[in-house]
């Protein structure tokens, strides 16, 4: 979800104390995968046996409905493998709840294409890590590049504009986002750019695959010059104390305006955070999802003011919020600390002193036993080359752009 | 989005066809299907007025139904042009 400049002032105050419903909804609707990206945030690889069935997700969505979630991110895995995938994008549709699905681009085939640009109610997000079918595949698995590309392809040529191209900058990508605009722009796609996290096996190569300090401020000043053409997903908000904050709301919403649903159902408090101690709850329960929502104990704590714990003193506190607490808590840094990203430099020196202590691993892990021919790589870094208003308070209505 | 564009108050205007409004104790989300936006109304008196547009023969009656002040006018145009801008409203008589 990016959010555009003048929806913060007192508006923050009401979204940190938690809405009644989540604005955006992250739905996993199956750990099943044909790819296993390195980074992976949710350890995706086979099928969970105690999925949700399709009467229990369209039961889901008749909640959703009630509780006007306008709209939900589909994800995984790979959405598209589970058989009853169109079904449930039909059905949400139908029942006013709209629907993006990410993907890898495998399933979209030319009569796919058409019937997603036919409709006003879907969106498409189609991953790629790479520019280039070298930096993407390294990541992501051999061919995986010219799959992606396929898929877009086939969408642009059925008409279906403004599909989103979303990328997760690493190390290795961080200096092609002019060639990542460049790809959105010829598909008549929009760029969306997020953060990496070190959730799930990302928390395996994070160290290797995260932006350095410098590109950092490299990416900041991009996302600042392109406004809001690019979507974030309101990833960055730890730079914005950089200077100027970046378009969005610029606060860690889990919990209080986006959660997690996972396969099996588990409510977590956002996409980032499959673990225990983020686990809110499970929609089968009676009460279902609204009740998760509004009376598990993790969503009431996280919409309780929060101390600001070790960063409370620093002038750039109203800016950046402390950052992600799941990059902390998957880096084994506390949660009420600075960001592993902090931009002063403080996650960074607190990672060095965190010696040989191991950081929390998902509680949930459904990478494949045995890795595929397909399977990515870790990057050698050493292939990789170098790199390249405050909101009006005024106004009775803001605006943001969903992303 | 700035809110830079102004309606003509005089006219009459409608809620878009493809716009859903979800109360919230702040006022309200405003979420569009097409183009996929999101607006914050940031008060209740601006949902009603929103709400009521298309009942009334123009916005300035809207808002005078939902207890909007002379004074508080200019306020209020600005959050409907910006709606406006947004299309999130229209105009009642465009096809």
């Amino acid at each position: 979800m990016t959010m555009i400049a003048g929806a913060v002032g007192r508006l923050v105050d009401h979204f940190e104390s938690g809405l009644d419903a989540p604005i955006c909804l992250t739905w996993e609707l199956t750990y099943a995968c044909n790819l296993a990206c390195v980074h992976c945030l949710s350890s995706s690889g086979r099928r969970d046996p105690r999925e949700l069935t399709t009467s229990e997700c369209k039961a889901l969505i008749d909640e959703l409905q009630r509780l006007q979630v306008f709209y939900v991110n589909i994800g995984g895995g790979e959405p598209t493998v589970r058989g009853d995938f169109w079904e449930l994008v039909e059905y949400a549709t139908a029942h006013q709840v709209g629907v993006k699905f990410s993907t890898n681009g495998s399933r979209i085939t030319d009569e796919v294409a058409a019937r997603l640009a036919a409709s006003d109610y879907v969106d498409v997000q189609v991953s790629i890590d790479g520019a280039t079918a070298e930096i993407n595949d390294a990541v992501r698995g051999r061919g995986s590049y010219a799959t992606a590309l396929r898929a877009m392809e086939r969408l642009a040529a059925a008409g279906f504009v403004g599909f989103k191209l979303s990328v997760v900058i690493t190390r290795q990508n961080a200096g092609q986002l002019d060639e990542f605009k460049a790809l959105a722009d010829r598909y008549r796609a929009q760029l969306r750019l997020t953060r990496l996290r070190p959730s799930g096996r990302g928390a395996d190569v994070w160290d290797q695959l995260h932006p350095t300090a410098a590109q950092q401020r490299q990416v900041y000043d991009w996302l600042v010059a392109h406004g809001e053409e690019v979507l974030t997903g309101d990833s960055f908000f730890h730079l914005s104390a950089f200077g100027q904050p970046l378009p969005g709301l610029n606060l860690c919403g889990a919990g209080r305006v986006v959660c997690l649903i996972d396969p099996v159902g588990d409510v977590y408090a956002c996409p980032f955070a499959i673990h225990d101690e983020f686990l809110a709850g499970n929609v089968r329960a009676p009460g279902g999802f609204a009740r998760v929502w509004r009376d598990s104990e993790l969503f009431l704590e996280l919409r309780r003011p929060q101390s600001g714990g070790a960063c409370a003193s620093c002038g750039l506190f109203d800016k950046c919020r402390g950052g992600c607490m799941a990059a902390k808590f998957f880096t084994g840094l506390p949660v009420d600390g600075p960001d592993p990203e902090c931009v002063l430099g403080h996650g960074e020196r607190l990672l060095a002193a965190r010696g040989d202590v191991p950081a929390p691993k998902p509680s949930i892990d459904m990478s494949r036993r045995t890795p595929r021919r397909t399977r990515a790589k870790v990057v050698s870094v050493a292939e990789v080359g170098p790199l390249p208003a405050r909101p009006c308070d005024e106004s009775p209505v803001a605006g943001v752009s969903i992303g | 989005m700035t809110a830079t564009a102004n309606v003509d108050l005089d006219q009459a205007w409608r809620l878009d066809r493809q716009v859903a409004l979800r109360s919230e104790p702040f006022g309200a989300l405003a979420y569009h299907f097409g183009t996929r936006r999101l607006s914050f109304l940031k008060s209740r008196v601006l949902l009603d007025v929103v709400k009521t547009l298309e009942q009334h023969s123009s916005a300035r009656e809207a808002c005078r139904a939902a207890g909007v002040g002379t004074d508080e006018l200019p306020r209020y145009e600005r959050a409907l042009g910006s709606l406006a801008e947004a299309g999130m409203i229209r105009p009642k008589d465009e096809r």
